[in-house]
């Protein structure tokens, strides 16, 4: 329950900084960082606009996506108290219900007949399925040295003893915020700000979304965000008590917010038809972490 | 005794009905014929369900010995998946059939032949006898191919069919000679003469007949490489059909490869890593086949292929679980793969009907045709989009909870796994997840493209959704899908003396695993519930909101162009053209090409064709080779009476010859009878 709120908390303030720190990266003063939620709050009031191509599909994926990210979120444990719901195996229930999410997306973006939109949705279909191993095998790891399959048995024990630990947790790290930028489509994957509707992937897809659904896609996006950043300090946090981990937690989000904002202000995306390969790349990286798991437990000797 | 004379008294009577009464009356009498055996095994099936097991014995011939019938609780689970499959099928079959009233003779054999199937599939799931069970086996994949070539006047269907036909006596030549080396050693056909032939011998002979037998099923099934029928024979029969044989038929062959395992006595380690190699190797390439079809029937042919891949990863996981004597392992593996079963079975077949109903309503299934549909079938477009989420194993449908035990059975398996076996769990865990990401991204490619977006091509009839009778079996496959997505909990009890039989284990010890697999299963049924809760709140949330707004509708946002039409949307080989690009090296296509040329243009044209690479080495070119050294022989056939009676002459002066070497024979057959 804890995890629950932290998350909820994080997400109003994590968007926000990636765009505050990458308007002082560009010498602007930049928005606050609430105004993401403030930009959502507005669309909730407004009315939407339908295309006449689309069909229920459409008017279902917003909100089928938006519950799906809610029900990740539950799953996230914090430290030492679980999450809502915390079972053996829970992480692949959590990658599941976000494909859930994906898959609806997908489809509400083909069901504008927007030949734009399609682009976007295939590109969307193809990342997702690359990024999905490396997730898997991160948890592998972590189940491997805890001997621990839910998320909360994972992270709680944890210990961070050697320097090899440590190292692994910082790949680890590594791992989940790249997936956390390709989820969200962020900078070397795709830029969220680009004016050209053929080079972008999710922006496209939601080309056609207003209002109200609008408002739910971009909302499940920040809490997206803070789902990852959770997962990362997760990996830190372990057994500390609450008067730290707390702390902790936001100081960690904040960090991780910053340096998205700064890889995007000072990185180029990548060249699209490479992304592919750059995602499925990830997966050797979580392959790595396997073997600094697998060298932890002596399983070489 | 009396339920086989009854069982048998049914095909009967039916076989001899169905000729005589009137055309619209042959399905029906077919139907009751399901109906009854359906009845019938469905009585015995249940039973066993909660433990109890059934045997008979017959007299046999001299041939086949004591034939012994037994129904245990792997028969039951597969008959019950069977009856379902046939009942809610042959329901669609009649509505189906409806278009072809007119080729009565024709219908009424399809009739039979549907009869027959049904009652060779119950039977191959209760005979212990191996002579019999070849027999039967032999029924089933004859009436499986005159079924798949009912429009045999289609010279694609019956070449489809004789593909089938062949490879599945291919099937039953391994099947034959694994019983027969057993009946040699032992003297009987008996299933039991498996358990005692494989204990007194050396493990590597178990080994062999494991193999004989693996492969014989494995065809039928549709493992790779042993695939290549599959995805010819499933998109030319008939929709139902399609339905029944990716639904149960290529299914029993997993329950063979089970059953077998049951029986025999093998190092089920190696025995496992074997079937989990089979099954990564079938999954993954099925699916990445699957993408690149741009025929819907042929697309969920490789689909089954994919499927039958999970339930061999599963099937491997429990064997393996067997060797290591981990037997929560093995539990959750064989519980995946059988849960894994019927599901496939549920979700497979309402889309194959789904795809008879845009047959019927557009007589094309080719997924460039169409688009928007959503529109004119809505209700056909709802039951592909459940179907299609299920068989993505997207929660919370029925494919997931499978899906979800597998990769349990991996998980549990890490603590006491050593290195070796650890880098086999994780790369069976990546492929586990790259089956799933890629059947995401070719089922998102054919929902979206047939049904979403607007109208590719224009038909020159009105495209109407199905009568509300034909989707009534669609919705009730619908509901299951739907309930063991939500309630897994009570198939898996059900499903409880299956799992006995096959990891045989104290009873204590079964609790203690039950008790482990509730304790994930419950909470996660609760979390899927809490989803569906969230979002019936968002969406009521959203409703009551958007109450106050105002909702308008205008043409989609084509980026300021302002006369968009339906040929500038992404097509399907435009939404896969990325991955087709990345996996070039696996994949290979047939290009045909024709430019435009000349001062006055011809036409041009392009096509380009997805090869299957295996089909490919390991029966398009082994067969070219063989029929080029045939040719050479082609002198002999050359049309003249003359030498044909020559022929003749010299074969009788061959036979009258064998006296003369009636000595050499007999030494000869010394010498193979000392190997």
């Amino acid at each position: 329950m804890l995890g629950f709120l932290l998350i909820l908390i994080a997400s109003a303030f994590f968007t926000g900084i990636i765009i505050r720190t990458k308007s002082i990266a560009s010498g602007r003063k930049g928005p606050g960082i609430f105004q993401p939620i403030k930009d959502v709050v507005r669309l909730f009031r407004k009315g939407v606009v339908y295309s006449q191509t689309t069909s229920f599909i459409f008017q279902i994926a917003p909100t089928i996506y938006f519950s799906s990210v809610v029900m990740a979120m539950f799953v996230v444990p914090f430290g030492p108290s679980k999450g809502i719901v915390s079972f053996d195996g829970d992480f692949i229930f959590f990658a599941y219900i976000l494909a859930l999410g994906k898959f609806f997306n997908i489809i509400s973006a083909m069901d504008t007949g927007s030949s734009f939109e399609g682009m976007g949705a295939s590109r969307e279909a193809l990342y997702s399925l690359f990024v999905e191993p490396a997730f898997f095998i991160l948890m592998g790891s972590l189940a491997l040295i805890t001997g621990h399959t839910s998320f909360q048995g994972m992270f709680a024990s944890l210990h961070i003893g050697s320097y090899l630990s440590y190292a692994l947790a910082l790949i680890g790290t590594f791992v989940l915020m790249m997936i956390a930028m390709i989820e969200n489509s962020r900078m070397p994957i795709d830029d969220p700000k680009t004016h050209l509707e053929l080079t972008m992937v999710h922006e496209v897809m939601i080309l056609d979304n207003s209002g109200f659904d609008l408002g739910l896609i971009l909302s499940a996006g920040y809490i997206k965000f803070a789902v990852y950043g959770a997962l990362v300090v997760n990996l830190f946090i372990g057994i500390f008590p609450l008067q730290y981990s707390i702390p902790m937690f936001f100081i960690i989000q904040a960090v991780l917010a910053i340096g998205v904002g700064l890889i995007e202000s000072f990185m180029a995306r990548f060249r699209m038809g490479h992304n592919a390969q750059f995602i499925f790349a990830l997966t050797s990286v979580s392959l790595l972490i396997f073997f600094g798991a697998l060298l932890i437990l002596g399983k070489f000797a | 005794m009396s339920l086989l004379v009854s069982f048998l008294v049914v095909q009967f009577l039916a076989i001899i009905a169905i000729p005589f009464v009137p055309v619209t009356w042959k399905g029906i009498i077919a139907y009751m014929a399901i109906m009854l055996n359906a009845l019938i095994s469905g009585y015995y099936a249940l039973q066993t369900l909660s433990g109890e097991s059934f045997e008979f014995i017959l007299n046999g011939s001299a041939i086949s010995g004591l034939i012994r019938i037994k129904i245990d609780a792997l028969s039951g689970w597969f008959m019950l998946i069977i009856n379902f499959v046939f009942l809610t099928g042959g329901f669609y079959g009649l509505f189906y059939m409806k278009a072809y009233r007119d080729q009565k003779n024709n219908l009424s054999f399809s009739a039979i032949v549907f009869v027959l199937l049904n009652a060779s599939l119950l039977s191959l799931c209760v005979i212990q006898n191996g002579f019999v069970f070849l027999i039967v086996w032999e029924i089933m994949a004859l009436s499986a191919f005159f079924s798949v070539i009912f429009e045999h006047e289609n010279y694609l269907t019956l070449k489809a069919g004789l593909n089938y036909l062949i490879q599945s006596h291919v099937s039953i030549l391994f099947l034959m000679l694994g019983f027969i080396w057993v009946a040699i050693k032992t003297g009987s056909f008996d299933f039991v003469a498996i358990t005692i032939f494989t204990s007194e011998n050396q493990e590597s002979i178990g080994l062999m007949l494991f193999l004989f037998f693996f492969v014989g099923f494995a065809i039928k099934a549709g493992f790779v490489p042993f695939h290549t029928w599959l995805p010819y024979a499933h998109p030319v029969a008939p929709a139902h059909i399609s339905g029944i044989m990716s639904g149960v038929l290529i299914k029993i062959g997993i329950f063979g490869i089970l059953r077998i395992l049951t029986l025999i006595q093998v190092n089920y380690f190696v025995v496992g890593l074997i079937i989990l190699g089979f099954s990564i190797l079938s999954g993954l390439y099925g699916v990445m086949l699957a993408i690149m079809q741009h025929n819907l029937k042929k697309l969920l042919a490789y689909h089954s292929i994919e499927n039958i891949g999970i339930i061999g990863i599963g099937i491997g996981i429990g064997s393996i679980g067997l060797g290591i004597g981990n037997n929560l392992v093995a539990t959750l593996g064989f519980a995946g793969a059988l849960l894994h079963t019927l599901n496939h079975a549920l979700f497979k077949s309402l889309l194959f009907y789904t795809s008879g109903n845009i047959y019927q309503a557009a007589h094309t299934v080719q997924i460039e045709h169409f688009g928007g549909l959503i529109k004119k079938m809505p209700q056909t477009a709802f039951l592909f989009l459940i179907s299609s989420l299920a068989i993505s194993g997207i929660p919370p449908f029925n494919g997931f909870i499978s899906e979800f035990i597998i990769y349990s059975g991996f998980y549990y398996w890490l603590p006491d796994a050593e290195l070796g076996q650890l880098l086999v769990i994780i790369f069976s865990v990546l492929a586990l997840v790259l089956i799933g990401g890629f059947a995401i991204l070719c089922f998102t490619k054919a929902f979206g493209v047939v049904f979403l977006g607007s109208a590719r091509h224009t038909f020159s009839h009105s495209i109407k959704e199905v009568s509300f009778l034909q989707l009534l079996p669609l919705y009730l496959i619908t509901l299951l899908v739907v309930i063991i997505g939500l309630f897994p909990q009570f198939f898996l009890q059900m499903m409880n003396p299956t799992l006995i039989l096959l990891v045989p284990n104290p009873l204590d010890s079964n609790l203690l695993i039950q008790d482990k697999m509730n304790s994930f299963i419950h909470p996660l049924t609760w979390s899927l519930w809490i989803f569906v809760l969230i979002v019936i709140f968002v969406y009521l949330l959203r409703k009551f909101v958007l109450k106050k707004h105002r909702i308008e509708t205008a043409e989609t946002w084509a980026c300021g162009y302002v006369a968009p039409n339906s040929k500038q949307q992404y097509t399907a080989s435009s939404f896969v053209r990325s991955y087709s690009k990345l996996f070039k090296p696996i994949l290979s296509f047939i290009k045909r090409e024709k430019d435009v040329q000349g001062i006055f243009p011809t036409s041009g044209m392009y096509e380009t064709h997805i090869y299957d690479r295996i089909e490919k080495y390991l029966i398009d070119v082994p067969i070219k080779g063989y029929k080029s050294l045939l040719g050479r022989f082609v002198f002999l056939q050359n049309g003249k009476l003359q030498f044909y009676i020559l022929y003749g002459i010299i074969f009788i002066i061959a036979v009258l010859c064998i006296p003369l070497f009636y000595e050499l024979m007999i030494s000869f057959l010394e010498f193979i009878k000392q190997i």
